[in-house]
């Protein structure tokens, strides 16, 4: 027995088979077990129990829980409810009918928003803009502010201000509440399990599809859910690609170009349907994007195996309305709200400024936008749009009223009937193309808007929290920059082939 | 973001003007979790109603949602009950504690490691058996647990009758029958938290039994030697099984002697 006794305990406690019937003093491995003794009777045992083990404690488990539940609980035969969340399951996650009802219920998720929003977006424009905003400027002048003054304040910070909250507001106000009913129902979950399966065939997790609905959202919210996620690579799949899903500051920009732009198009009763049927397209395309760099840095940087996970489907329940409103109207409407205006309030005074300062005569936006406006044409975009992007990378919502700033400001620096008076016209919608209209918009200015919006890099929020999440400058980078090279790529062929079909 | 201490009775009944009705003294704590006497872990599968437990308790407003995998950090908060303050600690919801996922890794580090002096497993009482699975790990780990049988006016509402001292029996730890979104049961569930933090209730937790007689075997035997290396360990038969898995956490907890310190030392020190 001596013999076999090695100073490697491990070795000598494996083949020793049983513990030491030996009674005599064992020098190395005699006396009281250690852990290093524990350890290597696990790993011992752990052999002669073999692989099964975790199956068969699992399978303990099981049975002693099916038995202790089945003592406890008494059925009155086939509960209702129960059926009704099947035969529903069996409805939405069918293979047959599972994508249509999704993108249906989003569409009407979107058509409800746009129709709904039109209205409030009028009326609360009438009031910021159409009533107060020249009252703003009558008693400036009463009062006698210098020009730069009245200019930084009213048209600058307040004018920002008063676009952010008229044209984000009202669909915001429609669309969480929404959003929160479906996500409150149950059906979330069951996106996920559509979902599941092309995400698995992308080389992805199939848990990115909950991260990615929370991205639909917020992107930063998106990344941190990832967390859910085990695997690393998987989890920075999911981090990397959250983007595409198209968050609370990029809805109102597709909304409010899909009105403008895609609605108009058609005869006015389809409207609102096709506005919303290009805005879903939108949010769709974002979802194959999805898919494609996931399975693009599953094959490429992120190489690896697809992990298992079971997605549990919640059983549906009745959403409760009242506490819905006010989480969603609380937590999200009015977060985002109070966000955008926090950003659009400088960003107003910053667009202000470059505005009116002038250098050689020219105001230095001018200058920017001239020097951005080659790049912006050739991806079917324009200077003005390029800048409000590089001046909206701390938030996304401030998109659209930057590029009316912008452009009600360069079109009346330079000279171009209107300028600033535009923007005292009542009817909202009507306002806002007249001032696309001066700065020489097309509908393909608009498709490629849309697309940006959908493909460039994340608000600075959401690169700074890929960076935390994921401990690395290197994703963060990558987070930020592939997005937006897919986006330029994605513009100029989309321009490129425009131009060739149009000419 | 309600940080302000509160006092609002939980339970709607109509029994306000009893002696009996919030005895305790619920105190909502919000985020301030100074000095507290007793920590409370809040384990249970995803989406049985955790989070709304824990706002109900602090007071705080965790974003709540049907919706699988909300919680993927450990949210805390404080309350007091009883003239004593409590942390309690919202854990990820886990389906098991035995895999090596993330989320499942916090949750049962904290059980173990963090020694709550109460472990409340929140179960879906419409999916009891499924729920079970968890508890009766956690039960393994740990004797201070208290069971909060939640979703019960979904049960009920679904014709189910659950008999929860006959559970409460089969399972040798307190069970309270809950229906926290409409703050239905949470007085007597924090009465129940109490008493085992308190030591007033000492559970005799059930034990899964092992159907393969050399399954059985193994673990006996492991668990005499650890039992020998850390006498005062409460959970030596988990950790048996945990190593007969071949779980690398635990046979370095065992290696660095952190398994060990867990059975000598007095509970952890709470952090101010």
């Amino acid at each position: 027995m001596s013999a076999l006794t090695t100073s490697d305990g491990r070795l000598a406690s494996f083949q020793q088979g049983q513990p030491p019937i030996d009674k005599s003093p064992q020098p190395a491995t005699g006396g009281p077990p250690t852990a290093e003794t524990i350890l290597a009777t696990a790993a011992r045992l752990r052999r002669e129990v073999g692989l099964t083990f975790h199956e068969q404690l699992m399978e303990d488990i099981y049975a002693d829980a099916a038995r202790l539940a089945d003592r406890a609980v008494t059925r009155p035969g086939e509960a209702e409810r129960f059926d009704l969340d099947r035969s529903i399951d069996r409805i939405v996650t069918s293979r047959v009918w599972g994508f249509p009802m999704m993108i249906l219920l989003f569409a009407l998720v979107f058509w409800i928003t746009i129709i709904g929003a039109n209205y409030p977006s009028q009326w609360l424009s009438n009031i910021l803009i159409g009533t107060i905003y020249p009252w703003l400027n009558n008693m400036a002048d009463a009062l006698g502010f210098p020009w730069w003054l009245s200019g930084l304040l009213i048209d600058g910070i307040y004018l920002a201000t008063a676009w952010v909250v008229s044209v984000m507001l009202p669909p915001m106000a429609i669309f969480f509440p929404l959003f929160t009913l479906l996500e409150d129902f149950g059906y979330l979950p069951r996106v996920a399990f559509n979902l599941d399966n092309i995400f698995r065939r992308s080389g992805a997790h199939g848990r990115q599809a909950l991260s990615m609905m929370m991205g639909f959202g917020c992107n930063a919210a998106g990344v941190v859910a990832t967390r859910v996620i085990d695997s690393p690579r998987e989890r920075l799949i999911a981090m990397l690609t959250n983007n595409f899903a198209l968050c609370n500051g990029r809805w109102p920009t597709q909304i409010l170009i899909a009105t403008l732009f895609i609605g108009t198009l058609v005869p006015a009763w389809l409207g609102g349907l096709v506005s919303a049927a290009a805005v879903v397209g939108i949010a769709v395309l974002g979802v194959a994007f999805t898919f494609g760099v996931s399975w693009f840095l599953s094959r490429t940087m992120l190489r690896g195996e697809v992990s298992t996970f079971s997605l549990e489907l919640p059983p549906y329940r009745p959403p409760r309305i009242r506490q819905t409103l006010a989480t969603s109207i609380v937590d999200r409407t009015i977060y985002v709200l109070w966000r955008a205006v926090v950003f659009a309030a400088p960003a107003g005074a910053v667009i202000w400024l470059i505005a009116n300062i002038t250098i050689a005569g020219q105001p230095l936006a001018v200058y920017l936008v001239n020097f951005l406006n080659p790049i912006g044409l050739l991806i079917g975009l324009n200077g003005v749009i390029l800048l409000a992007y590089v001046v909206a990378i701390p938030a996304n919502e401030i998109v659209i009223p930057t590029i009316l700033m912008l452009t009600v400001l360069m079109t009346g620096a330079s000279g171009v009937d209107g300028g600033a008076g535009v923007l005292a016209q009542t009817e909202s919608h009507q306002t806002i193309a007249s001032v696309f209209q001066a700065g020489g918009w097309t509908l393909l200015t608009a498709v490629n808007l849309m697309l940006f919006s959908l493909l460039h890099n994340p608000c600075s929020t959401t690169i700074y929290t890929i960076y935390k999440e994921s401990g690395s400058k290197k994703w963060a980078t990558v987070a930020a920059l592939l997005p937006l090279a897919i986006g330029l790529v994605v513009t100029f062929t989309v321009a490129q082939v425009w131009r060739l079909i149009a000419y | 973001m309600t940080n302000e201490p509160k006092q609002i009775p939980i339970t709607d009944s109509g029994c306000a003007g009893c002696p009996m009705y919030n005895p305790g003294h619920l105190e909502r704590l919000g985020v301030d979790m100074s000095e507290s006497d007793y920590v409370v872990g809040l384990a249970g599968n995803p989406n049985v109603g955790k989070s709304t437990v824990f706002n109900s308790l602090t007071g705080l407003r965790q974003h709540t949602g049907n919706w699988p995998g909300k919680t993927v950090t450990r949210a805390e908060g404080g309350f007091v009950y009883d003239g004593a303050r409590y942390k309690l600690v919202d854990l990820p919801g886990t389906y098991s504690l035995l895999s090596t996922s993330l989320d499942e890794e916090v949750a049962r580090d904290f059980i173990l490691f963090g020694r709550p002096d109460v472990t409340i497993v929140v179960l879906d009482a419409t999916r009891l058996e499924r729920n079970l699975n968890l508890a009766l790990q956690v039960l393994e780990i740990t004797d201070r647990a208290v069971i909060c049988l939640n979703l019960m006016d979904e049960a009920t509402r679904r014709g189910l009758k659950i008999d929860d001292r006959r559970l409460a029996r089969d399972l040798g730890v307190p069970v309270v029958p809950t229906a926290a979104r409409q703050g239905k049961g949470l007085d007597e569930l924090l009465r129940a938290v109490n008493d085992v933090a308190t030591g007033r209730s000492v559970g005799r937790p059930y034990r899964v039994r092992q159907r393969s007689a050399a399954v059985s075997r193994a673990v006996d035997e492991l668990v005499g030697q650890i039992t020998q290396v850390f006498p005062d360990l409460p959970n030596a038969r988990w950790v048996a099984m945990r190593l007969l898995d071949g779980d690398e956490n635990i046979a370095e907890s065992i290696r660095s002697g952190e398994l060990g310190q867990l059975s000598r030392a007095p509970r952890l020190e709470v952090a101010a």
